[in-house]
């Protein structure tokens, strides 16, 4: 008999390292797994993965459903969509979480449709609560509410799905804290037959050829960024966005708007649909603060925002506000911080 | 080899150029304030479809649509930029649909325009940014589906060579059809409209658009390129069980305007003593330098 009716999160796997993005969805399955007095579970699809449980159960995980074979190294959608496809109706878990990645976003909404079961995704926050439906006057109690902004950033909408199990939702990365709460946590490993599990026509899909590129941005591990939006007005201006970040010795970030407008690269892009940043100093220049921004920075120690309208959005999360034109304040900051600094 | 070639797209409001009056006092979107444009990642996703046209003559791209009747414009976009026509899936019965119930809709959609050999999506719509139709049809529809596309390199004997883009890099897959293709914004851009096919394909409409005007109904009769498909739940054999808001696992429990705790931010005037006092202080607790 399978252990039903518990948490489980999808975790990628490559080159020997557990993606951070699903240990952040274990810290988080954790705590609400123990909120809700079941147990976490994590699934691994892949190739070599020796000691893999290492690296997992010390997040708390109670059982690892490892699938090990050469053919699930890359990825592709079918055998991977296959192997938990299967497995969750074997073992039917109440919650399903996977990194809002390349992977988890090709993988998730297959699944979803395959099982009927609801998924929300790029989630910024999950929680448990109960829920009345308007309409039949029925209630559910503990439900996960699947938490994201809607609308470009406008709305926060939160999401529930009463009546389909898995409640499955996707987060990406560096949005939920990533901390083990044990070296020493025991739990169990269940090898499984990759056989028994897939079909053999789920490996049509064929990688001929694979170039990884490694990110010249590092967002994530910049202790400043120095972020422009649509407010920037022009690419020109960007580029005195880039020389008080080569002044400060930060990284370049920018909102939504400002990468749709063509003056920054994509994977400079802060918010929900782009990257979580918390460095120590944000500043923020003509940015007005949708939400989808604001989700991806609010947790900086310090926010600087520099803008010409004294009433945008951003500046009710700011430390510091500046009202003034960029080209006016930005040469003002270079100028004071190379007179100042040693 | 001349391929069928369906091209999904959504009209979308611009949610990338929100002004002050898109949100109601009551927190709802004010849908009026909003233009409605063709989908961006779509546009991506039409010119993919264009090219294989251009690659293999003869290929025939049919632009597919869920919405109300007025979303035909962007089939007429679509067919001023190339494409050869198209069908507005249309019907109150899809209302409150979730990712789910659109793909179940556009699934029986796709089977009664049938034979097809790639259906191409753009990856997520900017409404909703959620990325899941792609592949919840390809699911539906038993295929598979490549995600991520940048361009789709070939179609020859019955396989897509398609390169995508992924967070670490590039990766070129190969697959037999048919199957889905969901492309990224970083595929190239959209061609424009094309003077002849604008010409042609101006007085294009869906059946409901002409209906109380008998003379351009008439005038669409006779020229049956100029008609655009307006399919409902019927059309497609759809089960209305799996349709809007019952076909949809997920329900919407709140939607809250955005109201961030302020926090008591210090006003720095823009001049120079000011600007160099918070230099200052950044250097002196070590935020910089």
């Amino acid at each position: 008999m399978a252990d039903k009716n518990n948490l489980i999160v999808y975790c990628e796997y490559e080159d020997g390292k557990v993606a951070d993005v699903s240990l952040e969805l274990l810290t988080k399955g954790r705590q609400l797994a123990n909120k809700l007095g079941i147990k976490l579970e994590a699934v691994v699809a892949g190739d070599n993965m020796k000691d893999i449980e290492k690296q997992i159960l010390p997040y708390g995980v109670d059982t690892v459903y490892k699938f090990e074979d050469s053919r699930l190294y890359p990825y592709t959608s079918l055998p991977h969509s296959s192997i938990l496809i299967n497995l969750f109706k074997e073992i039917q878990p109440r919650i399903a979480f996977m990194g809002a990645t390349s992977i988890g976003r090709d993988l998730g909404p297959r699944v979803s449709s395959a099982l009927h079961s609801g998924l929300t995704a790029d989630c910024t926050s999950l929680e448990i609560g109960d829920y009345t439906d308007v309409k039949t006057g029925k209630e559910y109690k503990d439900l996960l509410y699947q938490i994201r902004p809607a609308f470009g950033g406008n709305i926060v909408a939160t999401i529930v799905n009463p009546d389909c199990r898995p409640q499955m939702a996707t987060v990406r990365e560096g949005v939920m804290k990533k901390e083990a709460v044990d070296s020493n946590y025991k739990g169990e490993i269940i090898n499984k037959d990759v056989n028994a599990y897939t079909r053999p026509e789920d490996f049509v899909v064929e990688i001929i050829d694979r170039h990884v590129e490694k990110s010249k941005v590092n967002l994530k591990g910049s202790p400043i960024i120095v972020a422009g939006g649509y407010g920037m007005g022009s690419k020109e201006n960007f580029e005195l966005l880039q020389q008080l970040a080569d002044t400060l010795g930060a990284e370049v970030g920018a909102s939504r708007a400002a990468v749709d407008a063509g003056w920054a690269d994509h994977d400079r892009q802060i918010g929900q649909t782009g990257v979580t940043v918390r460095p120590k100093l944000y500043i923020a220049c003509g940015i007005s603060g949708q939400i989808q921004h604001i989700a991806g920075m609010q947790d900086s120690s310090i926010i600087i925002s520099v803008n010409s309208d004294p009433n945008a959005p951003i500046n009710t999360i700011a430390d510091y506000v500046i009202t003034g034109k960029i080209e006016d304040v930005l040469p003002k900051l270079i100028k004071y911080y190379k007179k100042n600094s040693k | 080899m001349s391929l069928n070639i369906i091209v999904l797209a959504k009209q979308v409001p611009d949610t990338r150029n929100v002004g002050k009056d898109a949100m109601k006092a009551d927190g709802t979107i004010n849908r009026a304030a909003l233009p409605a444009i063709f989908n961006p990642e779509d546009l991506n996703a039409l010119e993919q479809a264009l090219r294989l046209k251009d690659l293999y003559p003869g290929s025939k791209v049919t632009v597919l649509t869920m919405g109300p009747a007025r979303a035909a414009e962007i089939i007429r976009e679509g067919m001023f930029r190339g494409a050869d026509g198209g069908v507005v899936l249309s019907d109150r019965a899809f209302a409150g649909s979730d990712t789910l119930a659109t793909s179940y809709a556009l699934s029986a959609a796709v089977r009664k325009i049938g034979n097809f050999d790639i259906i191409i999506g753009g990856r997520q719509a900017i409404d909703g940014d959620t990325a899941q139709v792609g592949p919840q049809i390809a699911e539906k529809l038993g295929i598979p589906q490549i995600t991520y596309a940048e361009e789709i390199i070939s179609a020859d004997n019955g396989e897509v060579v398609v390169k995508r883009r992924i967070e670490s890099g590039v990766e070129t897959v190969k697959a037999k059809m048919p199957l889905v293709v969901t492309v990224n914004n970083s595929a190239p851009d959209c061609r424009p409209r094309n003077a002849k096919a604008l010409q042609k394909f101006k007085y294009a409409a869906v059946p409901s658009e002409v209906a109380a005007d008998e003379a351009k109904k008439e005038f669409i009769e006779k020229r049956p390129y100029l008609s655009i498909g307006e399919w409902n739940a019927a059309t497609v054999d759809a089960d209305l069980a799996q349709c809007g808001l019952a076909g949809s696992p997920t329900k919407v429990k709140s939607i809250e305007n955005v109201v961030f705790t302020a926090k008591e931010a210090r006003r720095i005037e823009n001049n120079d003593e000011e600007l160099e006092a918070l230099i200052v202080d950044l250097i002196a607790n070590h935020t910089i330098g």
